[in-house]
């Protein structure tokens, strides 16, 4: 079916990394903040583990289009 | 009381909600004949169809009720996955999608008519229509009442919020949608909870600590807050392994289950008869793309689900090692109150501390005001209750204090709530908008999952077969999205009966239990045996169906009172639990239930054989060709690679099976 899956997930998670990063950015001096999550800076963390998943999920629906453009071109 | 969520948490969310109503109205231009809205054209990689396979599965029940039962009775609930899942998954992938996908049928019900005829494809087509209905109705009164609790938010807002996302994506773009966001939210589900899970584990102290403490919960459960285990020992390692506990017995272990009817009952009856005959998750594989593909999506739906004891059940037992130790004031969390309790017990504890009441007195008028019934649901705190009284001298407490205390009062634990105190626990602005939209992903693939299967029934079982048939494929395909917005709409109003009579529920299980214990035999007979007559599948399901009902209605649990739960017949015959032989008093729920199963599927074999073989068989052995294992050329698999064999996957996935059960035994 036309649409690759792949996008939107690679698009949707490294949207939410860039967000949670820079407020785990932005919140690096916030003490209290992050006192529930054991002083540790689990949205910057996190926000990086997304936009590494992310990332890899649009490299492969890259790849995946780039195949699928040389496949269909000599056939047309 | 509720936790409050920042604007990063709205975004997060609001991005998610975007996503999927956008993956459907991209897809809209792709949809164009009946088969494209309902059945995906068969046109989707096995990756895509796997992940949806067992996203439409981890619908946000399991997610609650397994974390509940993690922290009920440890690791033992991973059989739900070891035994009860992927045996039956590789059985699936190897032995039965070519039967599905190779018949060419749209539907598990249309498969059956191929197979049989017209009255065993409407029994299974009217009975998963109804329960479709109903289990979406079920998970979205556990969301709209979970959001309630958690953030303050309407019932019926969420309820109908939430419906119409997943209305809107599921009319835009049919299957193909439903399957594309249940994989968006199979990432979402995982990467939302991973790191809950990961920081309750640290807080805990790791994995090795964990187990010392739930050894601690084993020696103790009521100073876990498990006030229904109160005053048992179970050995040492009951919480933390799998297998040793069982092999004990049903009295040492907290699931009060023996090895027959785990092994026989869950791992062979109730899995197969889940994995193999559900349209709900078979669905998802015969809209791939071909053969293969088809067969490799249960096998690859089956490596997450080997690995989701760690994000489902860890949660579970981290929120009883740590409630065993209170570490810093936790306690698994209490059944939540609703308003007309406050009404009842705020007036009590303002009238006792203007009275002067105090110690047990003060507990007592408190109690005695909510009545005898719901005394007996909350079990109040005596000593909590005396406190608070003593505390109100004069009207010191606020109302909004008071409910807070009061339900901090209440005893009785409300298991189901144990995954959200933990995202409650640790998670901070930006994290608890992740978690929280997992959560939000898992109620709505499990809805959209519901949904989409009840409207292919419905159309092309019920409709096209019987109510009109011979239309064009613009009026199924009408039809297709006309019943789409109707069983959204019958999912809503199933959703109100649920929350407003709580019976319900249980009433509704118990009958989908009756309905679906004896279905894999006629599968089995059905596929293996071509001697199997539509008469004798039609008869013995009936008859298996029956014994499931008169199985629950003579047997009971131990500490139950007959009733709803088991053992009417006995009521209706006058007579009380005393009079119940000791060998049809079962000593948990779930022993019962694995039994039933046992039961009602030997019924149903036994049925279906006998009646085969005493009618005439109605189909020859040509119109059987690609319906009967015998009958129908085997695939050839050489011009595959190893890797996509699914016969090689299967083992290697059993295998690692095995592994898991070694490891952790």
């Amino acid at each position: 079916m036309g649409l690759d899956i792949r996008w939107p997930i690679g698009l949707m998670f490294s949207l939410i990394g860039v967000l949670l990063t820079g407020y785990g950015a932005m919140t690096w001096s916030d003490a209290a903040l992050y006192k529930r999550s054991l002083d540790i800076n689990i949205n910057l963390i996190w926000g990086v583990v997304l936009l590494v998943f992310g990332a890899i999920m649009l490299a492969l629906a890259w790849r995946g289009m780039i195949r699928e453009k040389q496949q269909s071109g000599p056939a047309k | 009381m509720h936790t409050q969520l920042g604007t990063l948490d709205y975004a997060v969310l609001l991005i998610y909600v975007g996503f999927v109503i956008g993956i459907g109205f991209a897809l809209t231009r792709y949809i164009k004949t009946s088969s494209d809205f309902l059945t995906s054209g068969r046109s989707i990689p096995a990756w895509v169809t796997g992940l949806a396979f067992i996203s439409a599965n981890l619908g946000a029940l399991e997610l609650v009720g397994m974390a509940a039962s993690g922290a009920k009775y440890g690791i033992a609930t991973s059989h739900f996955y070891w035994v009860g899942a992927i045996p039956a998954m590789v059985f699936l992938a190897v032995f039965m999608m070519p039967f599905y996908y190779g018949s060419k049928a749209r539907s598990v019900p249309e498969y059956l008519k191929m197979r049989f005829d017209e009255r065993v494809r409407a029994l299974n087509s009217v009975s998963f229509a109804v329960m479709t209905l109903f289990a979406s109705g079920i998970s979205m009164n556990a969301l709209a009442k979970l959001l309630h609790q958690l953030l303050g938010w309407n019932y019926d807002a969420s309820l109908w919020i939430c419906s119409a996302v997943v209305l809107l994506y599921v009319l835009k773009g049919g299957l193909t949608s439903a399957i594309y966001t249940e994989v968006l939210q199979f990432f979402m589900i995982v990467l939302g909870f991973a790191p809950v899970v990961y920081l309750g584990l640290k807080d805990v102290g790791g994995w090795d600590v964990l187990k010392v403490k739930l050894a601690g919960v084993a020696a103790n459960p009521a100073a876990a807050g498990m006030i229904d285990k109160a005053g048992k020992v179970f050995p040492a390692d009951s919480w933390t392994s799998a297998w040793k506990p069982l092999l004990g017995g049903t009295a040492t272990n907290p699931m009060g289950v023996d090895l027959f009817a785990m092994v026989f009952g869950l791992g062979f009856v109730l899995s197969f008869g889940y994995w193999c005959t559900n349209f709900l998750v078979v669905q998802r594989a015969m809209a791939a793309k071909n053969m293969g593909a088809a067969r490799r999506t249960p096998l690859i739906a089956a490596v997450p689900k080997m690995i989701f004891p760690a994000l489902v059940i860890l949660p579970g037992m981290i929120a009883a090692a740590l409630a065993v130790t209170h570490k810093d004031g936790y306690r698994l969390p209490p059944k939540p109150l609703d308003a007309a309790i406050y009404q009842k017990a705020l007036p009590a504890v303002k009238q006792a501390s203007a009275s002067g009441l105090q110690g047990e007195a003060a507990f007592q008028a408190v109690n005695n005001a909510l009545g005898a019934d719901d005394a007996k649901t909350y079990k109040l705190n005596p000593e909590k209750i005396e406190a608070i009284v003593a505390d109100d001298k004069n009207g010191a407490l606020s109302d909004s204090v008071l409910e807070t205390r009061i339900q901090d009062a209440v005893g009785e634990t409300d298991y189901d709530g144990v995954i959200l105190s933990l995202v409650k626990r640790y998670c901070p602005t930006g994290l608890l908008g992740l978690a929280l939209t997992g959560l939000l992903a898992s109620f709505m693939s499990g809805m959209a999952g519901n949904v989409t299967a009840f409207n292919t029934i419905w159309t092309y079982d019920l409709y096209q077969a019987y109510l009109a048939p011979n239309k064009t494929d613009a009026h199924y395909a009408w039809m297709g999205r006309a019943i789409t917005v109707v069983g959204i709409g019958l999912s809503i109003i199933c959703a109100y009966l649920v929350s407003r009579w709580s019976n319900a529920m249980d009433i509704i299980q118990l009958v989908f239990g009756f309905v679906n214990a004896p279905l894999f035999a006629t599968f089995l007979l059905g596929m293996f045996w071509k001697r199997t007559t539509a008469t004798g599948a039609f008869l013995g399901l009936l008859g298996g169906t029956a014994t499931s009902a008169l199985f629950h209605a003579l047997t009971t649990t131990t500490g139950n009172v007959l009733g709803i739960k088991g053992g009417y017949l006995w009521l209706c015959m006058g007579k009380n639990l005393a009079d119940v032989p000791q060998c049809l008093r079962f000593p948990s729920d779930m022993a019962q239930n694995f039994w039933l199963a046992s039961f009602a599927f030997g019924a149903c074999l036994a049925l279906t054989l006998g009646i085969s073989l005493a009618t005439r068989r109605t189909k020859t052995d040509e119109e059987l060709k690609g319906l009967v294992y015998s009958l129908t050329p085997k695939l050839r698999d050489e011009g595959q690679a190893w890797y996509l064999k699914p016969a090689v996957l299967g083992v290697a996935l059993l295998v690692c099976c095995v592994i898991l059960n070694i490891i952790f035994f």
